[in-house]
Formats: C-alpha cells, structure tokens, sequence
C-alpha cells in the first residue's frame, strides 16, 4: 500500500510541468477570469431581475433567440451541401471557393456588414432585384439580422463539418452503394448520421456566434428595438444609459457562451482531451 | 449470372489489364500479393471504379463499356460485395445493417426487417441482431457483413479478402458459411483473397495477379503444380489433408496418418504441408521424420529454379526441391519414392466443413 502511494507519488511528480510555466499559465487564467470576475462583482445583484424581465431587455432576448435560431437553422441548411462539396469534389478553384466562403470568420464584422450593404443594400447589386421580386427589403430589417448572423455564422458549421466529412471513411458509402442505395440515400442514412456529433457541434458553434453577433448587424440592420436590436446591440446602448442593464445582459450571455463551451466536447473544438481517454 | 471483363484502368503509377470470364454458378478465385490490383478488379466489377479501356458484361448486358460511354451506377447493378475488413454501418444496429439494402431498395420496414432476421438465423447471428456492429469480433462482423451483401439476393458476388485479419477460427467460419450458401444455391462468385486455403475451399478456378496484369489462370491443381513464378509457387503450392485429429496425429478417411504438432486441437481438421517442407529419399528414411510414406511420382514440372513433383500415394503430395536434388535423385514420372515430413513443419485448421 505504501509502495503504491509512493509509486503513484513519484509518476505525478514526473507529470507536473516546471514552475515558470505554471505560474505564466496562471497569469494567462487570470487574465481571462478577471474582466468575468469583475462583471459579476459589479452587477447591482438586487436589482438583476427587474433589469433582465424590463420591457426592452426581454425584447432584445426575444429578437435574439429569434434570429440566432433562423441563422443556425440556415447555415444548416446551405452548410451542409458546402462542407460536403467541399470535403468530397476536386474542383479547380476549390481553394478560392473554400477561402471565400471561410472569409467571414477572420473578416472584421463590420467590413461583413458593409459588404452585406454593397450586395443587397437598397443600391447593391442585388437589393433591387430583391424588392422588385419578392417584395423584400433586407437592410434595416429583422431579416437583415438573420442575413448579417448567418454571413459571420455558418462558417463555423462548414469548417466542422468538412473536417469530419474528410475524416470520415468513404467505404461505408461505397458498401452503401453496392447495396442498392442511390446517392443522395447513402447520403442520409450512411454518411449524414457518422458526422452528427460535428453537425451538432457545428450547429452550437454557429448558433452561439450569432447570438453574440454585433459589428456585421448593427452596420448592416442598424439599432431600432424590437425589429433588428439584439441583445449585443442593447448592451452597448445601455451602457451608457442603464450600465446596470448592460451587466446584467452580458452576464446572461456570458452564462449562455459558457454552457455551450462546456457542453461541447474537447474533440470538437480542436484541443485533444487529456481528461479520460476515450472509450 | 455471368461475368465477361476485359478492360484496362489507368492509375497514377499502376495499370491494371484484365480478361477474365465466369460462367453462372462458377466460383473463381483472384489471387495475388498487395498491390497487384484485386481490390480495384473487384472495384470495377461492382461499379465504383469506371474502366479507361474496354467493357464489363453482367449476365451479357454492358455495364460499363469506355467506348459506348455507358456506365451502370453501382446501386443498379445488384451485385453483393463482402469488403475487406467490416464496413457494417456503426451508427446501424446488426438488424438494419442487413436490412439496409431492401430497405435501399423501397421494401417497407417490416418486410426488410423479417427477411434481415431470416439471414441473421441463417448464419446463427440472431442474438446479436440489436447489437452494435463496434460490440462484434472481427469474424461476426465479417459474417454480418456476408448476410448483409446476400439479403438483397444478388446474382453476383464480390468477396474482397473475406478471412483476412481474422484468427484461425474466424477464417474457418466464414468458409463454412461460404461452402453451404454454395451448396445451397449457387451464386456466381470472385473471391478476392491472399490466402490459398480459402481458394482451395472454395474455387473452381483461379486467376493469379501480378502488377496489374494476369499472370497464370486455370485450376487450382494445375496451377499449384505448374507455377510459372517463385510467388505463385509459394502462394499456391500447399497441400491439403483432411481428417480427424486425435493425440496428436490426423486420420484421413482412407485410414493414413499423419503426426501433427502435440498441441494441435482435436476434431475434424485440414492440415496444410509446404512443398518446400517435403523430402524426398530413394529409400525408406531412418530418423527423426515420423511422417514417412512410400510414393509414386505421377507429375514433374522442371523448372531452372525448382523442380515440382506431384506424389500420389497414402495421402497425396506436393514435394518441390532444386533441380540439383531431383538431379541427385534421378527423379522421373513413374518412379516409387519415399517423401517425409516432419510434424512440426505441418500447419492444423479446423474443419468446419460442411
């Protein structure tokens, strides 16, 4: 019994890293958990529910959960097709495609808002066309809001998905194939179900980024309450009329971030897990 | 169903030319080492692989002809492959894996389930049909694997190396199965594989692949005794010898023995002896080789590099020595001889037979 305590003593020492590695990690820790620390620290707690159940907050909560789940539900359904053309056809020019489509993800939102202006503003490319066919004026619109959300979003949902489309083994659609299923079948029983949990993970990601979404939002569907002002938007405006508003808004966000970070796991968000094996 | 292919498939950095023709009901065997082109044969058979040059007919109608430009997609062809190693659907329980393809096909869901249950009883699969194929050994995966390319009732089918990467056991297992479904109801079959025991359970003819192209084809015997090359030789040359293991030695039906390894398990069993592993002696061996019987030569395939003898007598042989030894020997067809083989040079299976 001692032996072993003394052997498994031994091993842990052999794991720890250096000390001036852990107290730099540390401060890195710190660093992030301070402003989240600070936030909670200055929340006038007693009056956080009236703040958060107030008219305009609840409207900014609404118009959020609203847009947030028509973006991820139409990067769904456009994100899937790409990632998997993506992943699966050589195509000349592919790359350019891929960087395109991926553009958002590194792009200010704000230059994705003006560009979103330049396509279907009102004097865009196709903002007519879009009036004159289908009655529909995207800028300054809840719309607009989903149109902006799902530009920053759905690239988060392609990357996912192409990496498991790519990883996946192409033998169980070809034994698909033999077996008398058409393509599009071995698509939805064979290859669709092998990358849930990426889809699923994709789906998180891409819904979290546009509830948080603001720059590409507020320059493309501007500020105006209960049509395109989301949550993010009515923060930055109530700091300076209601700062206590503003707390309790971005705590309620943060909290919502957390959860789905939490939720998802390690494998998905590109870190390998050092906490239980798998399987 | 037949088969008729003659065709070429350009790869980067590998050609593969082909010309092979099966009658219905005919099992033939493609052998050859990794790399010689099998699985992309076999590929191009069930239509994932379109050909560069020349044509395939199923039954005498073009599936894929480079010329005409038709191509039959491999979900219309209805031919049943058995892919290397398990490509059973992880996220499918073993039932609707073997439902799959009726169900591919718009059969309704209890239909295809009642007809995936008659094949999981077929092959005494039944108690694993809730299960998960990532739950199985690598033989009942590969077993689910051959019910579910036969439920759709294909007029071919395709095994990509249906033993390989399974034990001893395993192996013995799947050609059990395989060897009733032949008796049962014959299916036209290409049997992909490395391993001539399943040739020698199965086939009819073989065909040997080499670097793309076809180097030997025609029986299996006639192959085994006259190998045109060293690879062919070592692959094919094994001979077989079934019967009844008991305290370490095996008894054929016609009453001959032979010493096996001491640990060798009891119960009906195929022995299998290398030709390398015969001697032969112009008079009867004194010594430590207990497997000694009296032979007659009946076949010499001269080569420069070996020399192949086919010994008929209490159990049939192949013996292959140097030239310089059948020289030593005076070797001729016709001569009485003694072959010995030493017990530890002879390799035990079960039979699962028939």
């Amino acid at each position: 019994m001692s032996q072993l305590r003394r052997t498994r003593n031994r091993s842990a020492g052999l794991q720890r890293p250096p000390a001036a590695i852990l107290v730099i990690a540390s401060i890195a820790v710190a660093f992030f958990a301070l402003p989240f620390i600070g936030l909670l620290w200055r929340i006038p707690w007693s009056d956080a529910w009236s703040l958060l159940t107030t008219k305009s907050s609840l409207t900014a909560i609404r118009l959020s959960l609203e847009t947030s789940l028509w973006a991820t539900a139409l990067s769904i359904v456009f994100g899937v097709p790409l990632a998997w053309v993506l992943a699966r056809y050589g195509f000349p020019g592919r790359r350019i495609v891929r960087a395109l489509c991926l553009l958002s993800l590194v792009l200010p939102p704000v230059v994705g808002g003006v560009a979103l202006f330049a396509a279907y503003g009102r004097r865009g490319l196709l903002g007519d066309s879009l009036f004159e066919w289908f009655g529909l004026r995207l800028p300054f619109s809840t719309a607009g809001v989903v149109l902006a959300q799902t530009f920053i979003a759905m690239p988060f949902l392609v990357l996912t998905v192409e990496a498991a489309l790519r990883g996946l083994d192409h033998r169980s659609e070809d034994a698909a194939r033999t077996l008398g299923a058409s393509r599009w079948y071995a698509f939805r029983r064979v290859t669709l179900p092998a990358v849930r949990p990426a889809l699923i993970a994709g789906a998180v990601l891409a819904w979290a980024r546009a509830l948080g979404e603001f720059g590409a939002t507020i320059t493309f569907a501007g500020n105006f309450p209960g049509r395109t002002q989301t949550m993010p938007l009515s923060v930055y405006l109530a700091l300076e009329s209601n700062p206590g508003q503003a707390l309790v808004l971005s705590v309620v966000m943060i909290g919502i971030s957390f959860g789905v970070l939490l939720s998802l796991r390690d494998q998905w968000l590109g870190g390998s897990s050092t906490s239980g094996g798998s399987r | 169903m037949s088969i008729n292919a003659q065709f070429d498939i350009q790869l980067p950095e590998f050609h593969l030319a082909i010309e092979l023709a099966l009658a219905e009901g005919e099992v033939l065997a493609v052998l050859g080492p990794n790399g010689s082109g099998k699985s992309t044969l076999l590929r191009a058979l069930c239509g994932l692989q379109p050909v560069d040059n020349g044509k395939i007919l199923l039954n005498n109608i073009v599936v894929d002809d480079a010329e005409l430009a038709t191509f039959v997609l491999p979900e219309q062809r209805h031919v049943g492959v058995m892919f290397q190693n398990s490509t059973l659907f992880e996220y499918l329980s073993v039932l609707e894996n073997v439902a799959f393809g009726l169900r591919a096909r718009g059969t309704k869901r209890v239909v295809a389930r009642a007809n995936a249950t008659e094949w999981l009883e077929r092959f005494s699969l039944e108690q694993f049909a809730q299960r998960r194929p990532a739950s199985l050994s690598g033989g009942q995966a590969q077993r689910v694997a051959l019910a579910r390319a036969l439920a759709t009732n294909p007029d071919v089918l395709l095994l990509d190396e249906p033993t390989s990467a399974l034990d001893v056991r395993a192996k013995a297992e799947i050609r059990r199965d395989l060897l009733r479904l032949r008796q049962q109801r014959p299916v036209t079959t290409l049997l992909v594989t490395h391993d001539p025991l399943d040739a020698f359970a199965l086939a009819d003819r073989v065909i040997v692949l080499e670097e793309g192209r076809i180097v030997q084809s025609g029986a299996l015997d006639e192959v085994a005794s006259h190998p045109r090359s060293r690879h062919i030789a070592d692959m094919v040359g094994l001979s077989l010898v079934r019967g009844e293991v008991r305290d370490g030695a095996l008894t054929t039906a016609s009453g001959a023995r032979l010493v096996v390894p001491a640990d060798s398990p009891s119960g009906p069993s195929v022995a299998s002896i290398r030709p390398a592993a015969v001697s032969l002696h112009r008079a009867e061996p004194e010594g430590s080789a207990r497997n000694a019987w009296k032979m007659t030569v009946s076949d010499l395939d001269r080569h420069p590099e070996r020399v192949r003898a086919r010994l008929n007598g209490p159990i049939p042989l192949l013996a292959e020595l140097t030239p310089a030894g059948a020289e030593a020997l005076a070797l001729n067809v016709g001569d009485n001889i003694w072959a010995s083989v030493k017990a530890s040079e002879v390799t035990v299976t079960p039979d699962l037979g028939s």
